[in-house]
Formats: C-alpha cells, sequence, structure tokens
C-alpha cells in the first residue's frame, strides 16, 4: 500500500546550519503517528517541507505518493495541516474563512462538512462571528477546521494543543481519534508526551535534525522497559554501589543523599522489580533511613529523556 | 518544467476564483478606507487645482483645464490602488502569518498572479469609476475613443496591481511598501502628465517623461477622451503592454520559486 508520507533522505541547510539530516521514514495510511524532539530538532521544519512551506536542499517526500514538489497539487489536497503558530485573517467570519479554505482546495458547495466539523469542534455558535472576536482556544479550533475542510486523507497537527485548556484538549482529542479510527492518518508532534504515549501507535524522536528512534510506541516503551525507584534518604549517602542506577534527568541539579532535613530525593532505574529488595539491603547497610518510597513504571517520557541522552 | 504543469493540471479555476473572490472581499469589507477615502483625495486635488489653474492653462485646443486634469486625475487613482490593493494585502498576510494558508493550498504561481492582479484591477478602476462619477458635474468630458480608455484602464490597473505583488513579495516590513510607494510609484505618478502636457517642460524634461511608462498610460488614456495626445495612442499601448509583460514576467519568477514566500 502506498505510504501516507515517505520522507527519502531529506536535508535542508540554512547557511551552513543543517536543520535536517537526511531523514527517511515512511507513515503508513491509518496510522497514528507522533513526531517527537525538543525545541530546534527540526520537526517543524520536516513538517514544513511535507506540506510544500519550506523546500528541501535535498531529498523527496511524498504524500500519497504524490511528489510534494513535482505534484503538489495532489500531494497538498491529500494533506490538511494545523499550524503551530495561531493565525487567522482578521477580515473574515469563521465559515467565510472555511468556505474560502474549501474553494482553495477546489471543495464548492461544502457547507454541510463546514456545519458538521463546527459542531465536532464545537464552533458552531461562533460559525458567523468574526474571526478577532474569538478567544484564543477558539481561533486554534478554526485552524484544526481548516486542516480539515477538504477531508484529507492525511492529517498533520503541529503542537495542537500547545496552550490550551483541559476542555478543547479532549473534544480535539476525541475528534481526532475519530477520524483516525474512520482511517485518516494522523502525524503529530507535542511536547505532551503523556499524549503521544496514549494516542500515536508509532513514534520517531528527532535530535539535531536526524531520526534518533524510530519504533511502535510500545516497542519503545518495552524497549527501555524499567521501573523508577523513587526515594527520600536520610543518614547516610547514596552507596557507591548503587550509584550507576541513578537517574540523572537533564537540567536537574544530582541529588545528595548526604543533605540535612527532610533527607534527599533520589531516583534510581530498576530493570526488574526482583531488584528492589537487592536496593534496600544495600541501603539498609550503608546506614540509609528510607523516609519515602515509590516505585513508578517508564514511561514515554523516561524513554525520550534517555533517549536523548543517549544520542548526546 | 515549472512544477504547475507536472502537477498535469495547469491552472486551477475554482483556486484562482476563491483567491479572486477572497481578494475582492477583503477590499469591500473596508470600503470607506479603500474606496471612499481615495475618491475623496482626487476630488479635491480636482477641486484646488482646478480653482487655481482652471483660467490658465490649456492643454488643447478648446479643452478646459479642469476637463484636461479630470482623466489624468481618474488614471492617477486607477494606479495608485491598484498597487495599493495587493501590495497591502500580500504584506499583511506575510506580517500576521495567515499567508500560511495561501502556501498550504494546491495553488500554482499561476492562480496567484491572476488573483491578486485582477482583484487589483477591480479595485482600482472602482476607485477610478468614483473619481470619475463624482466629478462628472466639474467637467464636462467628449469620448472620443472608449476603446483606448478602457485598454489603458486595464492595462494600467493590471501594471500596477502587479507592481504591488512584487513589492509585497519583496517587503518584509510594512516600512519597505511604504519606501516603494513613495520613492518608485508616487514620482513615476506625479511626473507623468497627470496635471500638465509633457510638451509644456523643457526638451530634456520631456525626453526624460518618455522614458516613464506611467506617461504612456495617462497619455493613451486621455486619448480616449480628447482624441488629442502628446503620442499616438498605439505608441503608448506597444510600450505600455511590453511593461505589462515585463512586470508580469517578474511576479511569475517570484511567485514560482517562491522567493521570501517559500523557505
Amino acid at each position: 500500500m502506498t505510504a501516507a508520507i515517505e520522507a527519502r533522505g531529506v536535508a535542508k541547510r540554512y547557511d551552513g546550519f543543517e536543520a535536517l539530516r537526511g531523514i527517511s521514514l515512511s507513515i503508513g495510511q491509518g496510522e497514528f503517528f507522533g513526531l517527537l524532539g525538543p525545541n530546534g530538532a527540526g520537526k517543524t521544519t520536516l513538517i514544513s517541507i511535507v506540506a510544500g512551506l519550506v523546500r528541501a536542499s535535498s531529498g523527496e517526500v511524498c504524500v500519497m505518493g504524490h511528489d510534494v514538489v513535482r505534484d503538489f497539487r495532489a500531494a497538498r489536497r491529500a494533506l490538511g495541516v494545523v499550524p503551530q503558530e495561531i493565525v487567522f485573517d482578521p477580515f473574515f467570519t469563521v465559515r467565510e474563512t472555511l468556505r474560502i479554505t474549501s474553494g482553495y482546495y477546489g471543495v464548492r458547495r461544502n457547507d454541510d462538512w463546514i456545519d458538521e466539523v463546527l459542531a465536532n469542534l464545537d464552533l458552531a455558535a461562533k460559525a458567523e462571528a468574526n474571526m478577532r472576536a474569538l478567544s484564543g482556544g477558539m481561533k486554534r479550533r478554526v485552524l484544526v477546521a481548516q486542516a480539515l475542510v477538504h477531508r484529507p486523507p492525511v492529517i498533520v497537527l503541529d503542537e495542537p494543543t500547545a496552550g490550551v485548556d483541559v476542555e478543547l484538549r479532549q473534544t480535539l482529542w476525541q475528534f481526532i481519534r475519530r477520524l483516525n479510527a474512520d482511517g485518516h492518518t494522523i502525524v503529530l508532534t507535542t511536547h505532551y508526551l503523556e499524549e503521544a504515549q496514549e494516542l500515536c501507535d508509532r513514534i520517531a524522536m528527532l535530535k539535531n535534525g536526524a531520526v534518533v528512534a524510530l519504533d511502535r510506541t510500545s516497542s519503545l516503551l518495552r524497549r527501555f522497559a524499567t521501573c523508577r525507584l523513587q526515594l527520600r534518604l536520610a543518614g547516610a549517602p547514596l552507596p557507591a554501589a548503587l550509584e550507576p542506577l541513578r537517574i540523572v534527568e537533564p537540567g536537574v541539579a544530582e541529588p545528595d543523599a548526604r543533605q540535612g532535613a527532610g533527607g534527599a530525593r533520589v531516583s534510581l532505574r530498576v530493570d526488574d522489580v526482583a531488584e528492589v529488595e537487592a536496593i534496600l539491603a544495600a541501603l539498609r547497610e550503608a546506614g540509609c533511613r528510607i523516609e519515602e518510597m515509590e516505585l513508578a513504571r517508564t514511561d514515554l517520557e523516561d524513554v525520550f529523556v534517555r533517549v536523548m541522552k543517549e544520542t548526546r | 518544467m515549472d512544477p504547475a504543469r507536472r502537477a498535469g493540471e495547469p491552472f486551477s479555476v475554482q483556486g484562482f476564483a476563491t483567491l479572486l473572490h477572497k481578494e475582492v472581499l477583503r477590499f469591500v469589507k473596508v470600503g470607506v478606507q479603500t474606496v471612499g477615502a481615495p475618491v475623496l483625495t482626487s476630488m479635491l486635488y480636482l477641486v484646488i487645482f482646478s480653482h487655481v489653474l482652471e483660467d490658465r492653462v490649456q492643454v488643447f485646443e478648446g479643452v478646459r483645464y479642469t476637463s484636461f486634469l479630470l482623466p489624468g486625475l481618474v488614471m492617477m487613482s486607477v494606479l495608485q490602488n491598484a498597487f495599493a490593493n495587493s501590495s497591502s494585502s500580500l504584506i499583511q498576510s506575510k506580517i500576521t502569518g495567515n499567508i500560511v494558508f495561501l502556501l498550504l493550498a494546491p495553488l500554482s504561481h499561476r492562480e496567484m498572479y491572476a488573483a491578486y492582479v485582477l482583484a487589483s484591477m477591480l479595485r482600482g478602476i472602482a476607485v477610478g469609476a468614483g473619481v470619475f462619477l463624482a466629478a462628472a458635474w466639474f467637467a464636462r468630458l467628449s469620448f472620443a475613443a472608449p476603446g483606448w480608455i478602457l485598454v489603458f484602464a486595464l492595462l494600467g490597473s493590471a501594471i500596477l496591481g502587479t507592481m504591488g505583488l512584487i513589492a509585497g513579495i519583496w517587503a518584509e516590513k510594512f516600512d519597505q511598501i511604504a519606501a516603494f510607494q513613495n520613492f518608485i510609484i508616487m514620482p513615476l505618478t506625479f511626473l507623468s502628465g497627470v496635471f500638465y502636457s509633457v510638451k509644456s517642460l523643457p526638451e530634456f524634461w520631456q525626453t526624460l517623461s518618455h522614458l516613464n511608462p506611467f506617461f504612456y498610460m495617462v497619455d493613451g488614456f486621455r486619448y480616449g477622451f480628447f482624441g488629442a495626445s502628446d503620442v499616438p495612442p498605439a505608441t503608448s499601448f506597444v510600450v505600455v503592454a511590453a511593461t505589462l509583460g515585463v512586470v508580469s514576467a517578474i511576479a511569475l519568477r517570484l511567485l514560482a520559486s517562491g522567493y521570501r514566500l517559500r523557505h
């Protein structure tokens, strides 16, 4: 089956800076695909190349088998993009905005679908309101509606829930899940990793313009399957034998078990729950007093942190 | 081969019609500012200049100065507003970021060019018609060759609409549009014989005026009313049509390359 999105050796250079370094990946039809990475990793550049907003320095991208440069009309008709920034045309109402977007894509007499999209995004009451009169959250919903107005088989959402309230987030994900269940391919970039873990079948992690991890979400979680033993210690420092298990998250100062009142918080990586007893024994032997203890399962955030750390 | 041809659909009529409709709606929604205000400005020019010069200047035999001035003012309004429409629309879209909706859409450079330029022509001609109708009771006009009036109004507005498109693509802030307008469009318009016949100028300035394509637009347009002009209308037509060809080629090239639009 033709891939929904196929990128082959996509590179982008700006005046000596390499924003993308030969990215190749294939996203199948009907997938819910996550594109994760820290700021500046190249996620938006890659999406912009797929959407035709940015031209690749080398390599090629196809959407539903259509090259985004040579066959740009078919590629763009197959794609709906929700941009990261909230942008709008202040001259028009919500309905006019959606009719104009429909027309750009060659879709005429589209009011039935426009009404359905507006209803699904809780925007029906605002259909005749000027874009300027909408709140930030409402404007973001209109951006989503604009991406869907021509019923594209592939939908790209570039951080669609950044700065939006819980209610909109839930409404949005409910609608997007339904579209995915109906066969639409969804590509999502987000900094909310719990959303990605919950929604995405497969995930690519980008760093410095390159793919550093690409797998099914469940496989990624399994590959980095560990538990996190979170402790608050007092009385003695963490024994040297346990130091290699300590998890230090980037940007967080290293904990010090010798600190005074209240004890120090320490996170240890535990590959198997059976190891917990041995760790506790080592702590007791070293004179550490355990004031708090919690065992947490690995989540996508742990995987993300490890992948980013290991590919430094 | 350019992308549109390879895409197998040389021209999307629906996409073009939608962008044209959007661009027309944009200026109609703020009609007082985009049509009413320029008509008022031109009327002020007409009242002041005709008051001062009516009894002192006669350019064509048997034609009063107010009658001579009116076609020039109409053409000046057509040109300036055609430029303002495409340039302001594009720069606003670029600065507010909503240009992204156009760039995401399956529109080729041809549809974009045609829609922006045609919308500019419509605004320019709407303002020109407004000036003409408002001033009709001031000045008695004949229509010696109406076909030339139409031809030069269409070509002149198309040229300025295209120049506005080029300025809008090139500019990255409002200041740059203002500079383009103040240092290129305004001098070329004011030195094109709107207010005088170039034959009244010293020889050096006459020669210089003949290098200004705006002079041919105004002179040819005026010929349509009086059947008299500084140069034959066919000569003006050739110069104006060639100018449209050059600016259109530049605008299409910029749009096709994505210059300052697609990074």
